[in-house]
């Protein structure tokens, strides 16, 4: 069962440059989904897509559709998706700096009923007891791991069925990205939502998705099981940075190349 | 002689509380939308004589006429969204500066168009004997004026703390796109912009029309939200109330001043444009305001 599936995505900005040719992939229901590529992949517009952030720059679906829970939701403005239950936690964190965490909390639950904010708050203090300890501090004073909390804290306020998490580890400390990937897969099974997970660390990523797409220019190169990834030749080399022997070197990185090719072609 | 700076001092706080009013229109359109309003004085007048056509023209009592002109602004600050800004989302800062100068022509010729351009009076809603405050005489309207000013800029500092629709609208200000991450409408947060500065500005128009009464010169008020708004800096609401009174004060005082000592008159109308020369060479951001904000 899936409950986001996007099918030949096109995605152009500003009318010419062409950035998502033919995207297309799921995330199974209440599963977590990785998805993966180098800078400049088109990570980030294929979830602005999904969640109607695109609109507001100069992004257009040219075609193909997204479908969430079977219905297309590529034509809606983003906060109409956002009651749907689908939710983005945007890449930089882009915290509200001059409003305080509880705030900003309350922002999250903006599309929620009123009645649901206190069990909620609870829940996101349970998860992060930092962020109660600093429920009125001003969200800019924070750190950056701090301020990545409360990013999701946001999220889990806003009650999603489905989680679209941009980088989330970015620029955070290996101790802290453990932590904040072991919250999301805790968050995942308590409550079910279903995640999609863009990320450049591929080793934490895969190891909390039950599957993965690895992304390239704009379209899916590869997919599988987390397992079958972290085991592929090629997905060592170019996402994990292991590289078997190193006295080949010049024949690696011609083949290294016709490789990329095949990925394009 | 301490008297005649006392009543100055008085007059200037209460011309000062109108222009905080308009100020904080301003400011809140200038903190949701970035939008530079020019015509937020054209939005005082057009409330002020709507509030007098209801009162003079149409007999209603004044209660109901200033509630019912409260109605209007909300309809107009949609409205005036709607029509004149909404199209313009994502355009060059200039063309929407463009526009609200345009809007401002627009408002000041439909109210001569409706009512000429002479000076109309309020009929006297409340008595005037004076009230002796520490023994100097103020009249009633005066102290009605400064404390309607003060409960609405109490009323709307909580709305902004505690409210929901309050923290998203200062959540957009921040962050457009976040915010609209969060599933906060931002073209409703603009319509909302507009309704309260429209509101605002109103209510002010209706203030300065009962003290002054009104004619069509009564725009100009709006280019003093400038320098209230510069002082205060651009994008806090606490600084359009300070940066009113002050500007309301100074000019009354200074006025004062130049006639008392230098047989001057005259020197209320630029008096607040000096202050603004001054605080753009020390102070640019103002006092309260964002110090790397952008500024116009
Ligand atoms: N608003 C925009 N207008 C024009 N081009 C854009 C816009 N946003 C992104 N792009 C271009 O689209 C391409 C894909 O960008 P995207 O942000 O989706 O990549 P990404 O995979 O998220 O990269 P990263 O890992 O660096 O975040 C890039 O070449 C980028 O320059
Ligand atoms: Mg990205």
């Amino acid at each position: 069962m899936e409950l986001l599936r996007v099918e030949n995505l096109e995605v152009v900005y500003n009318d010419v440059v062409l950035v998502l040719k033919g995207l297309s992939l799921s995330a199974a229901k209440g599963r977590i989904t990785a998805l993966l590529g180098a800078n400049g992949a088109g990570k980030t517009t294929t979830l602005k897509a999904v969640s109607g952030l695109l609109h507001g720059e100069d992004g257009e679906v040219t075609d193909g559709c997204v479908l969430y829970d079977g219905a297309p939701i590529h034509r809606l403005p983003p906060e109409r998706i956002v009651r749907a239950g689908v939710f983005q936690v945007m890449e930089g964190r882009r915290v509200f700096e001059d409003l305080d965490v509880e705030e900003n909390l309350r922002c999250g639950a903006f599309t929620r009923p009123r009645s649901s904010f206190a069990p909620n708050l609870e829940k996101v203090y349970a998860y992060f007891p930092r962020l109660k300890e600093r429920r009125k501090q001003l969200a800019g004073y924070m750190s950056g791991g701090e301020q990545q909390m409360l990013a999701i804290g946001r999220a889990i306020m806003a009650e999603p069925r489905l989680l679209l998490l941009d980088e989330p580890s970015l620029g955070l400390a290996p101790l802290l990205v453990e932590e904040i990937f072991d919250i999301i897969r805790r968050f995942n099974q308590s409550e079910g939502v279903t995640v999609l997970l863009v990320e450049q660390n591929a080793r934490a990523a895969l190891s909390v998705a039950e599957h993965g797409y690895i992304m390239e220019n704009g379209r899916v190169v590869m997919e599988g099981p987390s397992k079958d990834l972290l085991n592929n030749p090629d997905v060592q080399e170019f996402y994990l940075g292991l590289s078997q022997g190193g006295e080949k070197k010049n024949y690696r990185s011609v083949k290294h190349y016709r490789r990329r090719k095949r990925w394009l072609g | 002689m301490l008297e005649y700076y006392l009543q100055l001092l008085v007059n200037g706080l209460v011309v000062g509380s109108i222009y905080s009013l308009v100020a904080l229109g301003f400011v809140i359109i200038y903190k949701a939308t970035k939008v530079v309003n020019f015509a937020q004085g054209e939005l005082l007048m057009v409330g002020a004589y709507v509030c007098y056509a209801l009162t003079v023209q149409a007999q209603v009592p004044f209660v109901a006429a200033f509630l019912l002109t409260l109605g209007f602004s909300v309809v107009l600050g949609l409205a005036v969204e709607r029509l004149a800004l909404r199209p313009l989302i994502g355009e060059a800062h200039i063309s929407v500066i463009m526009v609200t100068i345009g809007l401002s022509s627009v408002l000041k010729s439909l109210v001569q168009l409706f009512w000429g351009t002479n000076i109309q009076v309020f009929p006297e809603v409340l008595p005037n004997t004076p009230v002796f405050i520490a023994g100097m005489p103020v009249s009633p309207v005066y102290i009605a004026a400064f404390a309607l000013s003060f409960l609405l800029f109490a009323g709307f500092s909580l709305f902004f703390k505690y409210s929901r629709l309050g923290i998203a609208m200062r959540a957009t200000a921040f962050d457009q796109q976040a915010a609209q991450s969060m599933g906060i409408g931002v073209k409703n947060i603009f319509a909302l912009s507009w309704c309260i500065a429209c509101v605002v500005s109103c209510v002010g128009g209706v203030i300065l029309g009962n003290i002054n009464g009104i004619n069509a010169q009564l725009g100009y008020m709006g280019l003093k939200v400038f320098p209230a708004v510069i002082l205060g800096g651009l994008d806090s609401l606490l600084g359009a109330a300070v940066g009113g009174l002050i500007i309301g004060v100074l000019e009354n005082v200074c006025d004062g001043l130049a006639k008392d000592v230098l047989n001057l008159s005259g020197f209320k109308e630029v008096a607040a444009f000096v202050v603004l020369v001054v605080i753009l060479m020390i102070r640019p951001y103002g006092l309260f305001g964002t110090h790397e904000i952008e500024r116009v």
